[in-house]
């Protein structure tokens, strides 16, 4: 076990410590509510000396995006922040980076998306971005934003797919923890340089992202090669791949930090529960603290909290959630005409398995509402009175708000 | 560039590209967004060019440029010149912020806008330049009520250390002065004037007169300034000498989209074309 190195650090301050430690090379940001910090803290770094990376101080975060993709062709380890309607601005070069099969890593600062105005947190803008090819990995507390940024290059760079590390806004990016930072040279043995599988040299000259047809094409070689579906095809079999290589990772991570991230998923106390509380982000320490007030009624309560949501670990979930009768699944955000994504998730890895539990979805804590662990313990017992209607499934969540 | 291209016949980027990347004798990357310029690279996997390229989405030709800039000297590779090259529409319109952006922090990159005064590629919408009167196809009737915006003017206010115009239809001119940028750090800007047959409407065969006739009318002025300082060069320098200029309304006559247009507006492009002549003119003899 390695000697620890704390320090107090908001999570701004995690993920810029997480770039630092990666050794980015070239770090493209604009500043957005509540991720600003973390654009600061890099740019006072290179300023400084301390930090051997380019800062491009980009005027849009489709351009912070679009650096980073030429960057990252060129071969630069790159890395960007943002935060919601930033995030929502890059929804273009996300599609267009995953296409690329670019390890670009992101952090997004969980915030809520207009209109109308709102500066707090909830999940709704990565949420909104999970289609795009990404990897999504979701942080609990600021030790776990340090540990995914530099977990999340490793895990990149091995499967050709970028990663996005997601923390909720002021919640963790505003409140400072202790914070067990890693030694450079030990980030340095667990993460290696990074190998690009893109050319850009005149003498081998290639030519990225090309019109593609959508079915295979013979080269001038007379070699067929893939057509847009076929490509489409290899991005998901990589997602679905990538699973292992996090896991694996995770574990490597573990064996040299003391810090194990092995599994896709946070268990408390699934052995015996058979009511489960289902939340991502900082909301699954909120429900542990609520599992605690539900075992001290009496009741079999654990907690699973959701790391990867990219690629969603079905099986493992079934795995996990085997001895549920009931699932309770708490969603900071909405899929509008249907319900919370993360309880859709459950549905969909729960289906044709032997689990016949009753879900229930509540929506919670949009737009920095405050969600207190009572709320999320009523809401369970909320749930287990209802059960006796014999409903396994509503047909649309219930809201945790004044109406 | 290989023999070869998917290009309309006649056009104008295929000459101006031709002596573009000529003059970079090979030692470059090209950043394209979605453009004419895509259709000329042609269809995976075959391409009519032989220089490392980046496609990038519409609106990001500048920030990719910066990125390419950004990872090079991060990788400490030396000796490339980073190119983007990018239509009207893709520079006067939705790329302009990205462009601004990449001028304002002195990137160190050439930025060439072909200008065929219209968004071709998707079958001649109107752009941020396409002129007063023209026909297109999201002005079909009536043609455009609004004159184009001087994108050249607009990156000169960039402070940066090289603007120029040149035209596709001049190409050793333009083959001159991409060979001067090349050798000049920070930000540099060519606007390439590129007739295009099938959105204005000319036979395939006369592209070079259209694009003639443009700089005798002044409605292309070919001028560099080079660290402020003005300077009309080739066919806009002789006429500036000579003093032969022609009426715009020859070089509109020419032309199927303007088969609408009305005596007032040919008046006003005319105006238009000697108000901009004149202040070069003037800048000419100033510097």
């Amino acid at each position: 076990m390695k000697k620890a190195n704390i320090q107090i650090l908001d999570g701004n301050h995690a993920a810029a410590q997480g770039a630092k430690l990666s050794r980015v090379q070239v770090i493209a940001a604009y500043p957005i509510t509540p991720q600003s910090p973390v654009t600061e803290k890099l740019s006072e770094l290179v300023e400084g000396g301390n930090l051997d990376a380019e800062y491009i101080a980009v005027e849009s975060e489709h351009s912070a995006l679009a650096v980073c993709t030429s960057a990252s062709i060129v071969g630069a380890r790159t890395f960007t922040a943002t935060s919601s309607h930033g995030l929502a601005y890059m929804h273009e070069m996300l599609h267009w980076v995953a296409g690329t099969r670019l390890p670009v890593v992101l952090v997004c600062v969980n915030r809520a998306i207009g209109a109308p105005w709102n500066v707090q947190n909830d999940q709704q803008d990565s949420i909104s971005q999970r289609d795009t090819g990404w990897i999504q990995i979701y942080a609990r507390n600021n030790q776990e934003i340090v540990d995914s940024v530099i977990q999340a290059y490793k895990i990149a760079e091995a499967v050709y797919v970028p990663v996005m590390v997601c923390y909720d806004g002021y919640i963790l990016s505003h409140t400072e923890m202790p914070v067990d930072v890693p030694a450079q040279v030990d980030v340095d043995r667990f993460l290696p340089p990074y190998k690009p599988h893109t050319i850009l040299d005149p003498s081998h000259p290639r030519n990225y992202n090309l019109v593609t047809l959508a079915n295979p094409r013979v080269n001038a070689e007379g070699v067929l090669c893939h057509g847009y579906m076929e490509l489409r095809y290899l991005l998901q079999e990589a997602l679905q791949n990538s699973k292992e290589t996090i896991m694996k990772v995770g574990r490597e991570f573990g064996e040299l930090f003391g810090r194990s991230y092995a599994r896709m998923f946070w268990e408390d106390r699934l052995d015996d529960a058979d009511i489960v509380i289902v939340a991502t982000g900082s909301l699954a320490m909120e429900a542990m603290v609520a599992a605690d007030m539900l075992r001290k009624e009496g009741h079999k309560a654990g907690v699973l909290g959701l790391r990867v949501f990219r690629p969603f670990p079905k099986s493992e979930l079934v795995r996990a959630l085997r001895k549920s009768r009931l699932i309770v699944v708490f969603d900071k955000n909405i899929s509008y005409g249907s319900e919370g994504a993360t309880c859709s998730e459950i549905k969909s890895a729960l289906y044709g398995s032997s689990i016949n539990a009753a879900i229930r979805n509540f929506i919670v804590g949009l737009g920095g509402r405050d969600v207190k662990a009572r709320e999320l313990a009523e809401a369970v017992n909320k749930s287990l009175l209802s059960l006796k209607e014999g409903i396994l499934n509503k047909e649309y969540p219930e809201w945790i708000c004044y109406i | 560039m290989l023999p070869g291209n998917r290009l309309c016949p006649g056009c104008a980027l295929s000459l101006a590209y031709r002596h573009i990347l000529k003059a970079l004798e090979g030692q470059v990357i090209v950043t394209v967004p979605a453009s004419c310029l895509t259709v000329l690279h042609g269809m995976y996997p075959v391409t009519s060019v032989n220089v490392p390229c980046v496609n990038t989405p519409f609106a990001s030709t500048g920030a990719s440029a910066s990125g390419l800039v950004a990872g090079l000297k991060a990788l400490g590779k030396k000796g490339l010149t980073v190119l983007a090259i990018a239509g009207d529409g893709g520079t006067h319109d939705i790329g302009i912020q990205a462009l601004s952006g990449a001028a304002e922090r002195q990137t160190d990159f050439i930025y060439i806008c072909y200008d065929n005064e219209g968004y071709m590629n998707t079958g001649n919408q109107r752009s941020g330049s396409t002129p007063l009167g023209a026909i297109s196809g999201t002005t079909p009737i009536l043609g455009k009520q609004q004159n184009q915006k001087d994108i050249t003017a607009i990156m000169e206010a960039h402070h940066i250390p090289y603007v120029a115009t040149a035209s596709a239809c001049h190409p050793l001119d333009l083959y001159e002065k991409v060979k001067k940028a090349k050798a000049i750090k920070g930000t540099r800007f060519i606007y390439v004037f590129t007739p295009c047959p099938p959105g204005w409407r000319f036979p395939f065969s006369d592209t070079i007169k259209i694009g003639e006739l443009a700089v005798q009318t002044a409605w292309s002025v070919l001028y560099e300034i080079e660290n402020g300082v003005f300077r009309l060069t080739s066919a806009s320098e002789s006429l500036a000498r000579k003093g032969n200029l022609r009426p715009v309304r020859e070089f509109i006559a020419v032309q199927e989209r303007f088969k609408n247009i009305t005596e007032k507006q040919i008046s006003e492009l005319q105006d238009w074309v000697n108000a901009r002549w004149q202040l070069c003119l003037k800048r000419a003899t100033n510097s």
